[in-house]
């Protein structure tokens, strides 16, 4: 029975240790996903937490200025204005029409600065096929 | 019209697989419950014809991809003429209809085989083996035929309204991501562990329910599991490089939902291998054991469910596809069977010890598991984050990877730890003294070999820890070779080598144990090397340059090679290295003419100590400058090697060991897997007892026996 309180006790260390991790480990990388209709919604400390965002890039709407990206992301009516601050060039996918995820935070004027962002082609759009193919819509 | 009647063909012999599936389980129950032994053979046989007819499904829609066929919506979808032959056949599991049949044909291979390989043997067990087999047949059968089926015709209304078949003349193509030589071979390992856990599966389901007498059922599947577990981490590591590859963003493992879902059962794999021997030595764990069996199972068909139909990834939880209800529902099955089938039979599975000291193998053994199953737990948990969270609080939360990084990383170092440590303890309780001729001068060298390494300025904490622990297991492993030689080659006057090789063959389980053990701790020291990695990127045109580490790029020309498959832009850098002329790179951007999707192929100048890492990113709009992306990857190279160990060491523990053979030739075994008695070591034990008494207490015992 020793050896087992022994082994009870330095589990609930190692699983104690390990649940602190996680809390931090969560604290830091938490994003939220939000509809653009949900956006006007939010308040407080919500206004300031890292999200995604989902919608079709309206057409017509990417303009390249001074070295930055803006276009407008439209789900259901509503209308988000974008401006793209991150230096990966973006996906080929990223064009009129297609279904972007952006990530990043909204602003006190009620437009979102994204860091990443994420395309798909509407055309093509389906399952994802076989394998690491969502790391494909990760990263592509 | 050729094509339409193959169709047919195709799906007929899909509908004929799902009835002989079904009457292999209906027939295999009353089998056993009338104890009708005819019943019951032809139940098997039933079960081992879903094999032969999946096949010809198989074979007749690889017919079409191959004669360009596009009056299959499949094949319309995924395929087109200009595709190469080898990607052709691979276009069968690109989409979710024919991932799912290959998953049902890959399963009735391996059922076809557990059935055929024991169809003499464990005659109150194999009944049970089969229906089980044939009730998770039934399932994906299910899916084959009524819910996804691959064989769905294209038809549209023509003037007068009336339906027709219409033959499409152009396929919209394979996506170009997957137009890799990996991408053939990464699905089938993959779906070759998840499909192959199932075997291990039926056994310990079959055993529970028929009350199957003892550890037999661990002794039958200890291969099988050792298969499931080999291709599982070879479709893993296949993923990671495909990503590394192909992906272009400098890294291999971004903790994605469904490199998890893959990653998932083969940790609670990984624990199964280590926990059955708690229950062989010591007939410790049976309950344990039994449910991480089940977990394992559990997990392969959330890992299909996540792979296809995209909960997790998707904003809208669900939406995306009607498949998943069905693999919750079965889900669902499993878990109720797999929780009665304990319930009614938990007497049968009673331990028959107890922990009796900290500082034993069982203990390690106990910690071993305890770890991995957090990881498993934490990496699950951070996986359905986004459903779990939409369902309590009403928000969708997604965690990243810093959210696994935190946890796992402690956990992989401890597990470094318990690698070392761990083989050499001994059973029931170690004392300090054989702690201190085990350990001291391993432990001394690495605490040595991290403080110089400290002083060099080698300060990631992290990245430090791995590499004394590294050097620690491998010096571990190594005395334990040494060790054991050095009996052999005093015994038998023969040299070192060839007595490493003879003590291998002699306890193929313990020592390709413990190469797989080496291949790990490579893989770790090649994950470790990601605390060193750097990454510019920079608009350059033709003659500019930039620099990385010791490198200077030059950018030489770009260009546009293309074929009828593609059109592609090329950068032709070269790199130099203090000023001298190195090699040329070729980062290239290949734009798909079928499917209008862009691909990057990355130029990787690829070293046992770094990777040079270069992506042609594109030409950047506002300056209309072609931007490139070099990084340096320390390390990386051990990953893929230490794999390939991992491997050799997998496959060393599944030959048979040299004394079983001759024992087995004197057919004093009732079947292989017996415990051999421990009769057969003492030739060893003379001169074993000067080398080293944990060599020889190990020996004597037989504890690694299979």
């Amino acid at each position: 029975m020793k050896a087992r309180g022994k082994f009870i006790i330095g589990s609930g260390i190692i699983i104690v240790t390990l649940l602190a991790l996680a809390y931090v480990g969560y604290t830091q990388s938490k994003t939220y996903y939000h509809t653009i209709s949900e956006l006007s919604t939010l308040h407080g400390a919500a206004l300031h937490q890292r999200m995604r965002v989902s919608g079709d890039v309206m057409a017509g709407s990417i303009e390249h200025a001074d070295g930055h990206l803006h276009f407008v992301l439209e789900e259901n009516g509503k209308e988000l204005p974008v401006n793209y601050v991150g230096t990966d060039p973006l996906p080929d996918t990223f064009k009129d029409g297609a279904q972007a995820l952006v990530e990043g935070q909204l602003t006190p004027q009620g437009s979102f600065v994204a860091e990443q962002v994420q395309a798909k082609c509407a055309s093509k759009y389906q399952a994802a096929p076989v394998g690491s193919s969502m790391a494909v819509a990760g990263k592509s | 019209m050729e094509g339409s009647t193959l169709d047919i063909f195709g799906s007929f012999a899909l509908l004929l697989a799902f009835l002989a599936a079904v009457y292999a389980f209906v027939g295999g129950l009353i089998g056993i419950y009338a104890r009708k032994q005819l019943l019951s053979k032809s139940a098997r046989h039933a079960g081992m014809a879903v094999f032969g007819l999946v096949a010809l499904a198989v074979a007749s829609l690889e017919y079409f991809f191959f004669t360009d066929n596009f009056s299959l919506a499949y094949v319309a979808q995924h395929s087109n003429r200009a595709l190469p032959g080898f990607y052709k056949f691979a276009a069968l599991w690109a989409g979710q209809e024919g991932s799912l049949l290959w998953w049902s044909f890959l399963l009735s291979m391996f059922a076809f085989s557990a059935l055929f390989l024991n169809r003499k043997r464990h005659p109150e067990l194999m009944p049970w083996v089969g229906v089980i087999l044939a009730g998770v047949q039934i399932f994906f059968l299910t899916l084959n035929n009524f819910v996804a089926n691959p064989f769905n015709v294209i038809a549209g209304a023509d003037s007068s309204g009336v339906l027709r078949m219409a033959e499409l003349s152009h396929g919209s193509g394979l996506n170009p991501l997957l137009q890799y030589p990996e991408m053939v071979i990464h699905p089938p390992m993959l779906y070759l562990g998840y499909t192959g856990f199932t075997v291990p599966f039926a056994f310990a389901l079959a055993a529970l329910l028929g009350r199957y007498p003892g550890e037999k059922w661990i002794h039958i599947t200890r291969r099988w599991t050792m298969v499931a577990w080999c291709f599982l981490g070879v479709g893993i590591l296949l993923g990671a490089h495909w990503a590394y590859a192909v992906l272009g963003w400098g890294g291999y493992w971004e903790w994605d939902p469904v490199e998890n879902a893959a990653l998932l059962p083969w940790i609670t794999g990984t624990a199964f291998l280590h926990s059955v021997m708690m229950q062989e030595k010591r007939g410790m764990m049976r309950v344990w054991n039994v449910w991480l069996v089940f977990s394992t199972f559990m997990l392969c068909i959330l890992g299909t469910f996540l792979t296809r139909a995209g909960i997790v990834n998707s904003v809208h939880a669900f939406a995306e596809s009607q498949i998943g209800s069905w693999f919750v529902g079965f889900l669902a099955i499993v878990l109720a069977v797999c929780l009665i089938a304990w319930y009614k039979n938990r007497d049968y599975l009673r331990s028959d010890n107890q922990l009796d000291s900290l500082v034993s193998r069982e203990s390690s053994f106990l910690f071993n598991n305890l770890i991995l199953l957090a990881a498993c737990f934490a990496v699950l948990w951070g996986t359905l984050f986004p459903v779990l969270s939409e369902w309590v609080t009403g928000s969708k939360i997604s965690v990243g990877p810093p959210f696994f990084d935190k946890v796992n990383i402690p956990i992989a170092l401890f597990l470094l730890f318990l690698t070392g440590v761990g083989p050499l303890l001994a059973w029931r309780k170690t004392s300090f003294d054989a702690l201190k001729r085990n350990f001291a001068w391993p432990l001394g060298i690495a605490l040595v070999a991290g403080a110089v390494a400290d002083v060099l300025g080698f300060r990631n904490f992290y990245a430090l820890m791995c590499l004394i622990l590294s050097i620690f297991v491998t010096l571990t492993i190594g005395s334990e070779f040494y060790r054991g030689a050095r009996v052999i080659a005093s015994r038998d006057h023969v040299n070192i080598i060839s007595a490493v090789g003879e003590l291998t063959m002699r306890n193929t389980r313990r020592y390709g144990g413990y190469i797989v053990h080496f291949g790990m701790v490579l893989i770790f020291i090649g994950i470790a090397g990601r605390a060193f990695s750097q990454d510019v990127s920079k608009q350059v045109s033709v003659g500019q340059s930039l620099s990385i580490g010791p490198y200077t790029i030059v950018c030489q020309n770009f260009d546009s090679p293309s074929n009828d498959n593609y059109t592609s832009q090329r950068a032709t850098l070269e790199v130099l290295r203090n000023g001298k002329s190195e090699m040329m790179l070729y980062p290239e951007r290949r734009l798909f003419t079928a499917s209008q999707v862009t691909e990057t192929i990355v130029a990787i100048e690829s070293s046992p100590l770094r990777d040079l890492y270069v992506v042609y990113s594109g030409i950047d709009p506002s300056t209309n400058k072609p931007v490139i992306h070099a990084f340096i990857n320390p390390l990386v190279k051990f990953i893929w090697f230490g794999g390939i160990v991992v491997i050799l060491g997998t496959g060393l523990a599944m030959f048979p060991e040299r004394r079983d053979a001759l024992v087995l030739r004197t057919a004093t075994q009732p079947s292989w897997g017996e415990a051999v008695p421990a009769s057969a070591a003492p030739a060893l034990s003379g001169s074993a007892k000067q080398s080293g008494q944990s060599f020889l207490r190990r020996t004597d015992s037989g504890d690694d026996r299979t």
